[in-house]
């Protein structure tokens, strides 16, 4: 098979005007102001669409989809809490942040508490949450290009060394997930370093109808040819039914579904609650299922504080509450938001479904050529019953997923560089920066944050995205959002207390987060080995502790139960110890947070400071 | 908006305006909250309990799927909505109140 036409082109055309609009809305954006935040005038139908389009990233248009293929029920968690978290930040955030007007949160932090030292402080967390953030986007841009060209064929040709390696080291035909990983990378940070975010304000909101509407027509036409959702949910047998589920239907009115292989979880485990995901580390450490339903629950609760405290603290969607002209504004734009991607999150889980009953040979495979490419491979098989409309219809999707990494990948880097460029150089290292040096600054800090979120994406082809992106929610719900929370609603805050919780409970996550990422990128390395070689496999040192203790292995994979907990209580512990620095003049400060703005306390208070603050 | 260098007992400025302020706006916060996470945590806790009732299928949906898959996202949405109209209906309230008790 040669490579598809027509994913090619709609593919193409995606990339085209995305660098398009990026190159046009760059002359328009001359102000540094401009740069950093729009200018502060975005209608709030642009707005929610652009922070909709953001938010919906590679991990939401591939992951959730394979994820739920892969794991089934527990799954489903991820999307409704992805959605739902905005409701927290709209119910104790959005508002009084809008209203104290910085231009990021480590703005805020330094003007709530008058501190500089917590600014940096602050700042290092853009970066921790931005990479983490920015890994799965890559592996969902290596998947995709790999998938287009898999049957292109470099072995005899001058791109010889591009070939990839198969299990056994010998070259095969397709591109290396690392080349999709670093060509993505490069063309999207060459957009973001000459549009800034005025041009990415419009790519983003253009990028939530692209994906929106690439995931909803497959889903349609899909559901028609196959059967409805429910009717290919209800073949998998769970402990409630009586009747055997149907296997291998030949009848062309009924929904089919092939044998699944010796990999996929068995049907009671995947359609009910507490499956394969929440009771990986039970089962590894031998429990029976009744003991391992305890942890289940455990890992559960964990994993919906980390998504839905996480969303609120994600620095990439916060610093779109300032590009709102008002409060009133920011909170329907949030309302927007939700009904945007709340209907967008009904589709993947549905692709996993039918991916489960269609595709089931995908099971067998990992890294980039697993379920993680569910939403991809799925409308071929209508290119199979109706020939070109399936591969418009696999042209599509493949549109949706650029859109989707594109989008978020280069929100991160809007927000990471802004954090560099604004924070690091513009404040620190060179406070008297003209505007002219500071947009330079922005284009320099643009391809170093590129280059690394390259070199970290293509580490991690065995990690599922969205478990990924899973990580990046547990950071940010560990660290900013105790901070946001707090020094919205607690006036006894102070910088020592504010600072110590966000930074013990934030590196907490971090640290184990990343430990379980490294053990799960060892351990399915050393597996695929040991299967090439028909040798078991030997865990190593790390593996071999989390399947002794499988206690710790959840509270170090879903670490938000413990550390978001840990962070507000150090948070009070040393704003109380530290009781005399509380800002002096904290009551206006909580009035700007939380009067209305139609009584223009944010003038009075900007006056006061003499512009010290925002 | 004309200021004037305000004191203690400027209406806006007072330690009363700002509690009663903080403690409404807390307070439908709250409450929107607890509708929100009664669902979300209970869902769990109803899997755990009453994993039979919740295996029902419902149109080829179990039940538990057919809640967190699909009717999760309009419950949220209203509530949602409900908190945003209140605040707001709060807020021109406030101003209300804070221009009527302004000093000549």
């Amino acid at each position: 098979m040669k490579v598809d036409p027509w994913i090619l082109v709609f593919s193409a055309v995606t990339v085209v005007v995305t660098i398009w609009m990026g190159f046009r809305s760059a002359k328009s954006s001359k102000s540094a102001s401009d740069f950093f935040v729009a200018g502060r005038s975005v209608s709030v139908g642009w707005n929610a669409s652009a922070i909709s389009g953001e938010y919906l990233s590679a991990a939401s248009f591939m992951g959730i989809a394979g994820m739920v293929m892969l794991s089934g029920y527990d799954a489903l968690w991820y999307p409704v809490c992805y959605a739902c978290g905005y409701l927290f930040l709209l119910l104790f955030i959005a508002g009084p942040l809008r209203r104290f007007g910085a231009y990021t949160i480590p703005d805020f932090a330094e003007g709530r508490y008058d501190s500089p030292v917590f600014r940096k402080i602050a700042v290092c967390f853009v970066l921790f949450i931005g990479f983490f953030y920015t890994m799965p986007q890559m592996k969902g841009a290596g998947t995709t290009l790999a998938y287009i060209f898999k049957a292109i064929d470099l072995r005899d040709t001058a791109f010889q060394f591009l070939a990839p390696l198969d299990g056994g080291g010998v070259m095969t035909t397709g591109i290396p997930y690392w080349f999709g990983v670093a060509v993505v990378g490069a063309v999207i940070t060459l957009n973001v370093a000459l549009g800034g975010m005025k041009g990415i304000t419009l790519v983003q909101a253009v990028q939530y109808w692209i994906k929106m509407f690439a995931i909803s027509v497959p889903i349609f036409v899909l559901l028609s040819v196959y059967g409805g959702y429910g009717k290919n949910l209800s073949l998998n047998k769970s402990a409630a039914d009586s009747t055997p589920a149907i296997i291998q239907t030949v009848d062309s009115e009924k929904p089919q579904r092939l044998a699944l292989p010796d990999k996929a979880p068995k049907d009671e485990a995947w359609i009910a609650p507490f499956g394969p995901l929440t009771t990986k580390a039970a089962k590894a450490a031998g429990l029976t299922p009744e003991e391992s339903k305890p942890y289940s629950l455990l890992y559960t609760f964990s994993l919906i504080i980390a998504i839905v405290c996480g969303t609120a603290g994600l620095p990439h969607i916060l610093v779109r509450f300032y590009t709102n002209p008002d409060g009133i504004a920011a909170k329907k734009t949030t309302m927007w938001v939700m009904i945007l991607i709340g209907v967008f999150y009904v589709f993947p889980p549905i692709f996993g479904v039918l991916g489960r009953n269609l595709l089931p040979e995908l099971y067998a495979a990992s890294g980039s050529k697993g379920p993680d490419k569910v939403v991809l491979e799925l409308p071929v098989l209508i290119r199979e019953k109706y020939g070109i409309l399936g591969s418009i219809l696999s042209g599509i999707t493949c549109a949706g997923a650029f859109a989707a990494f594109m989008s978020t990948f280069s929100g991160l880097l809007v927000s990471m560089t802004s954090a560099l460029a604004h924070d690091v150089y513009g404040r620190m290292l060179k406070p008297g920066a003209s505007p002219r040096e500071r947009m330079r600054m922005f284009k320099f800090a643009a391809v170093g944050v590129g280059g690394v979120s390259v070199l970290l994406g293509a580490f991690v082809e065995q990690l599922d995205i969205n478990f990924m992106v899973g990580q990046a929610f547990a950071i940010a719900a560990a660290s900013y959002f105790p901070l946001l929370f707090m020094s919205v609603w607690w006036r006894g805050m102070t910088m020592k207390g504010a600072a110590t919780g966000m930074l013990t409970g934030g590196l907490c996550a971090l640290v184990c987060v990343t430990l379980t990422s490294i053990s799960d990128i060892l351990a399915k390395t050393a597996k695929a080995a040991a299967e090439a070689s028909k040798i078991p496999w030997e865990p190593d040192a790390l593996n071999v502790f989390w399947i002794g203790h499988p206690l710790l292995r959840i509270l170090a994979e879903q670490p938000a139960i413990w550390s978001v907990p840990l962070s507000i209580g150090l948070m009070i512990v040393v704003s109380k110890a530290t009781r005399s620095s509380v800002p002096k003049d904290v009551r206006m400060k909580m009035l700007v947070l939380h009067a209305p703005e139609a009584l223009g306390l944010k003038q009075e208070y900007i006056q006061e400071h003499q512009g010290g603050a925002h | 908006m004309p200021h004037s260098p305000h004191d203690e007992t400027d209406f806006i400025h007072s330690e009363h305006f700002l509690r009663g302020l903080m403690k409404r706006q807390l307070k439908l916060s709250i409450s929107c909250a607890a509708a929100f996470l009664l669902l979300l945590f209970g869902l769990p806790l109803m899997n755990y309990f009453a994993p039979v009732l919740m295996a029902n299928r419902v149109g080829g949906f179990t039940l538990t799927w057919l809640v967190l898959g699909v009717l999760f996202f309009p419950y949220v949405w209203i509530i949602a909505k409900w908190f945003i109209v209140r605040s707001i209906a709060m807020e021109e309230a406030e101003v209300k109140t804070a221009e009527s008790n302004k000093r000549p």
